[in-house]
């Protein structure tokens, strides 16, 4: 699950990390009264949307007075930002973070995430900091730092320290540096987080360190244990129809293409995404629809499917494990009777009952096109429709 | 032969009274695996179908004899269920529970850092010996015993595979799910060391997705010391970047673990990757035949 910055702020702040002071507004009137009690000028005025690049399309601006803070919010609420992590389509500004500005001497980068080749947490840093660290990756790893921590003892001073002396920090800062990235690791392992990023990691003209820009990622198997954070969950950020289909414990992303697919299982349904591709169709969709396909939840997802208008056909491909083929086929007759499905409709079913779930389906008196095979239900889709 | 699992396997079940352990408890037992009776804590001492009940790993083991665990326990408990079965002596623990938090992950592997038993999972289908024993969700009379070893993150996908095979009268050693998490007791490179010092394998399927780069550690193991010939398929090919397809560890992030450069790879170290999850059985069948 994303966050918005100042939330994610809101949480580091609880941990001791040094971050700006600041306030989420929703309207231009409360970002100019916050402004004012804040303070000390210049501000920052951050639009909040779960996209990173926000500068470059014009969703950070600095402000030098509280007037200034109401003109560049009013400008923001309801500006469309496109950033390259939006997407073309772009996110509608609804929430604008106002905060105190600083003087930023220096830039840093650092993240923790979880491993892969190690299992552990692992603390990234660089002293490239505001840079798309990717890049930096790609182009200059030996820039990037990394420690890696051991789940019973945390990380530890020493390695704190080792990361701030690789970024020359002073010994001032080295001594602001060990506190900071431990109290980090903490908010990263107490919050269950699968992301913390802080880029960047500003040295201010006065000599202290703060997180001028902070992401948050948690992890979503973890959500049942942080029942305040769950709450954090910005619907306007995410997609509407991922959302429903999450009510009915399905997994859905929407595609681009026409053909929408129906099927049993993670990996499945990637691969059929991949064979409707692989013979020139363009999937609609990623819908997975569990080992327990029942009525109503093949119901749910045939609607889901139809209520994007792009969909011209429709796959359903079950491997049919545990759960027989016969009751699967009947959970999609009484759904397409039910719904009255349009467009034209293909069935792949394989696994236990096979034989009586195929001959259910030829007799139901629905167009159904029955495949033998992924291969052919692909093909046969892709077909349909093409015309 | 087989990996990790066969005739002489006796396997207690994690959650034996839940809906989801007792069904393929009894699943796993009419297959004919020795499933000699579980474990749910406050229940020690009952029978549930036929099974002994024990309150703990270490009661059920003490009684049972068992060296194999199938975990179902919700995935709030599912760590402590894994560990439990660690400290009791179990061997080989296999892991079903999908949704177990990463960190709870992180910590378990922690944990078994110097200890022999084997984790297979978690969010995996388990483990089949065809004709022998099996151990998790799959549906048991799709596979034929045989020579093919077959190893994947997923669970449907690794049935259409093998399916593949078995249609074509060709049946498997032992089918691994070593499941969809970023976080896993089990890699693929492992999987295929098993398979490579087994005398019943011949050949292997290797299912992988996008994310991480489990598949490509694994191929480099094929590469520099494998003798037997590998296909493989790996899913995701249409994923968009940043975002995760049902299985947490599917996702391709920062330009990397996209299906082309992995089947690239793959490629390059000798393997028979099949461009279409349809041709999974073909693509091994170009370069082994049985």
């Amino acid at each position: 699950m994303n966050i918005h910055e100042y939330q994610a702020k809101a949480i580091l702040r609880n941990f001791g990390v040094p971050v700006p002071e600041g306030h989420v507004v929703y309207n231009s009137n409360s970002a100019r009264d916050w402004a004012k009690r804040l303070g000390e000028e210049p501000y920052a005025v951050k639009a909040q949307i779960h996209a990173g690049g926000r500068g470059k399309g014009g969703g950070v601006k600095i402000a030098k007075s509280a007037d200034e803070v109401k003109q560049y919010a009013r400008d923001m609420f309801g500006m469309t930002l496109v950033t390259h992590q939006t997407g073309p389509e772009g996110k509608i500004v609804k929430r604008v973070l106002i905060e105190t500005g600083c003087n930023i001497a220096d830039e840093f980068y650092v993240s923790f995430l979880v491993d892969r080749a190690t299992d552990k947490v692992t603390l990234m840093a660089s002293a490239e900091g505001g840079m798309d660290i990717e890049e930096v990756a790609a182009k200059t790893p030996e820039k990037l730092f990394f420690e890696i921590i051991d789940p019973v003892v945390g990380l530890t001073a020493f390695q704190a320290r080792k990361v701030a002396f690789k970024l020359d920090f002073g010994i001032a800062q080295v001594k602001q540096a060990v506190p900071l990235l431990m109290n980090l690791y903490q908010a990263f392992v107490e919050t269950d987080c699968s992301l913390l990023e802080i880029n960047p990691l500003v040295l201010t003209g006065e000599g202290n360190l703060i997180c001028l820009d902070a992401k948050i990622n948690i992890d979503d198997n973890a959500l049942f244990r942080h029942l305040r954070i769950r709450d954090l969950r910005d619907y306007d950020e995410e997609d509407h129809m991922e959302i429903e289909a999450s009510q009915y414990d399905l997994s859905y992303i929407a595609l681009d293409g026409n053909i929408g697919c129906m099927v049993n299982g993670a990996g499945l349904a990637m691969a059929t995404m991949d064979i409707i591709k692989h013979y020139g169709g363009d999937p609609a969709n990623f819908l997975d629809v569990g080992g327990g396909a029942t009525i109503e939840r093949v119901t749910e997802a045939f609607k889901l499917i139809l209520s994007d208008d792009k969909v011209k056909g429709i796959l359903v491909n079950i491997f049919g494990g545990i759960m027989k083929c016969d009751v699967i086929a009947t959970g999609v007759i009484a759904a397409a009777k039910q719904i009255g499905v349009k467009v034209p409709l293909v069935v792949r079913l394989e696994g236990t009952n096979v034989e009586l779930g195929r001959k259910m389906l030829a007799e139901s008196g629905l167009n159904i096109v029955s495949a033998d095979g992924m291969a052919d239900a692909a093909e046969k889709i892709v077909k349909a429709v093409q015309g | 032969m087989s990996i990790l699992i066969d005739k002489n396997t006796k396997v207690i079940t994690q959650g034996i009274t839940g809906a989801t352990g007792l069904f393929h408890a009894q699943g796993a037992r009419e297959y004919g695996t020795q499933m000699v009776g579980g474990v749910t804590p406050g229940k020690g001492g009952t029978e549930i179908e036929g099974f002994p009940v024990f309150d703990t790993v270490e009661d059920a083991v003490k009684a049972t004899g068992a060296n194999a665990s199938v975990i179902y326990v919700p995935p709030i408990g599912s760590a402590d269920a894994i560990m439990e079965a660690v400290e009791a002596g179990i061997e080989l623990v296999i892991c079903i529970t999908e949704g177990i938090p990463v960190l709870d992950m992180v910590k378990v592997k922690k944990y078994l850092e110097g200890k022999t038993c084997r984790l297979i999972g978690p969010n995996c289908p388990g483990v089949i010996t065809p004709g022998q024993c099996k151990i998790g969700i799959m549906p048991g009379y799709i596979h034929k015993p045989g020579p093919v070893g077959v190893v994947s993150r997923s669970g449907t996908l690794t049935y259409e595979a093998v399916w593949q095979l078995t249609s074509r009268n060709i049946g498997q050693s032992t089918c691994v799910g070593i499941g969809g998490d970023p976080v896993n007791g089990t890699s693929h490179l492992d999987v295929l060391r098993m398979f490579e010092e087994d005398p019943a394998t011949e050949s292997v399927i290797m299912i992988g997705e996008i994310g991480g780069d489990a598949e490509e550690q694994a191929a480099i193991y094929a590469r520099e010391h494998m003798t037997k010939p590998v296909a493989a398929f790996i899913a995701g090919a249409t994923a968009p970047a940043g975002k995760r397809m049902g299985h947490a560890g599917a996702i391709i992030s920062g330009g990397k673990g996209d299906a082309a450069s992995k089947k690239a790879f793959l490629a390059e170290c000798g393997i028979s990757v099949a461009d279409s999850p349809a041709d999974m059985a073909e693509a091994l069948l170009k370069i082994w035949q049985p």
